[in-house]
């Protein structure tokens, strides 16, 4: 199973998009949180990251699904060393749930990415 | 410029970042979070440590050093961006006991290009890419020159709208504030001269 981790600056966000992706999406395929910073303050965290991807890899690809501004920039950083685990250009829980959804049948990595970005052509009132 | 050349730049920074942290802290609480003071100090506290506990024998470890423990503990977009800057130049400069100008100027030129593209940032985004790429032609000419221009940099970001970052989010509301980011980089390059 291709494994999800919800890069946030924030710790809170990050296990809350998670929980709720799993109540929605079930938990076939896992999903870990690794928001704010090495203190727990608003930011990111490389070493968070690290384990969160660690946990979440079953050796078919993670795919990581970011917020904004130093989550972003510290998974552009993450991803420069590891080809199997890859950003996806998606709306945070929207992306999240997709994701899940689809890596949870056993689809392959860019499958599962392709799914959260879709998340983002998906309109909320119409 | 030898190991222990790059060493007194390192820590010429740390000590600049560390007497302007409130200076920093200020400028980015007008047009974003109020931390980027506080975040370089503590990711250069640790430079600093890391540096003493395991000193560099090369040129290139004393750069790669700085560059992945900034990384590990600025927290913020800073973390990354200054991370990138000085990995890339750490993997430029090669293997070697000493650098040259022209190779310093050659891999300043490589690191600008990593961290435009990390960031998607472009000259005129009022960004750290705003002190730091006028000032890298000019280090072929001198640490001076290069100063000068990353400060000149710095300063022309007061009138700019941001467009990425976090000050983006305010849109017009970010003009008429220098950019803490570029005032940093400026300081970071400013500080060669006492290296």
């Amino acid at each position: 199973m291709v494994g999800i981790v919800l890069v946030s600056h924030s710790a809170g966000l990050a296990e809350e998009a998670a929980a709720l992706a799993v109540g929605i999406a079930g938990e076939d395929a896992p999903i870990r949180p690794a928001g704010g910073t090495d203190d727990g303050d608003l930011g990111t965290s490389l070493t968070r990251l690290e384990e969160a991807v660690a946990e979440a890899d079953q050796g078919d690809g993670v795919v990581l699904i970011m917020d904004l501004g130093s989550a972003v920039l510290t998974a552009r950083t993450f991803v420069e060393d590891r080809a199997d685990v890859v950003m996806a250009d998606a709306p945070f829980v929207e992306g999240a749930i997709n994701a899940l959804v689809t890596a949870g049948t056993g689809a392959p990595l860019d499958a599962v990415v392709a799914a959260a970005e879709e998340a983002r052509t998906i309109g909320k009132l119409c | 410029m030898d190991t222990a050349f790059f060493l007194r730049w390192i820590a010429a920074v740390t000590e600049r970042v560390r007497a302007d942290r409130d200076h920093l802290t200020d400028l980015d609480r007008a047009i974003g979070d109020a931390d980027h003071g506080a975040n370089l100090d503590r990711g250069f506290t640790a430079v600093e440590e890391a540096l003493a506990a395991k000193p560099p024998e090369t040129p290139s470890a004393v750069l790669t050093t700085t560059g992945t423990t900034l990384i590990r503990k600025v927290g913020g977009a800073s973390g990354p961006l200054y991370g990138t800057l000085f990995r890339t130049l750490g993997r430029a400069v090669g293997e070697v006991p000493e650098v040259s100008q022209e190779a310093l100027a050659e891999a300043f030129a490589q690191a600008l290009a990593a961290v435009m593209k990390l960031g998607s940032a472009q000259e005129g985004d009022k960004t750290m890419i705003d002190a730091l790429a006028p000032a890298v032609p000019e280090l072929r000419t001198s640490f001076d020159a290069a100063a000068r221009a990353a400060l000149d940099g710095a300063r022309a970001t007061t009138p700019m709208r941001a467009r990425k970052g976090r000050a983006s989010y305010l849109g017009d509301r970010s003009i008429g504030h220098q950019d803490p980011g570029a005032t940093s980089t400026a300081l970071v390059i400013d500080a060669l001269r006492a290296a």
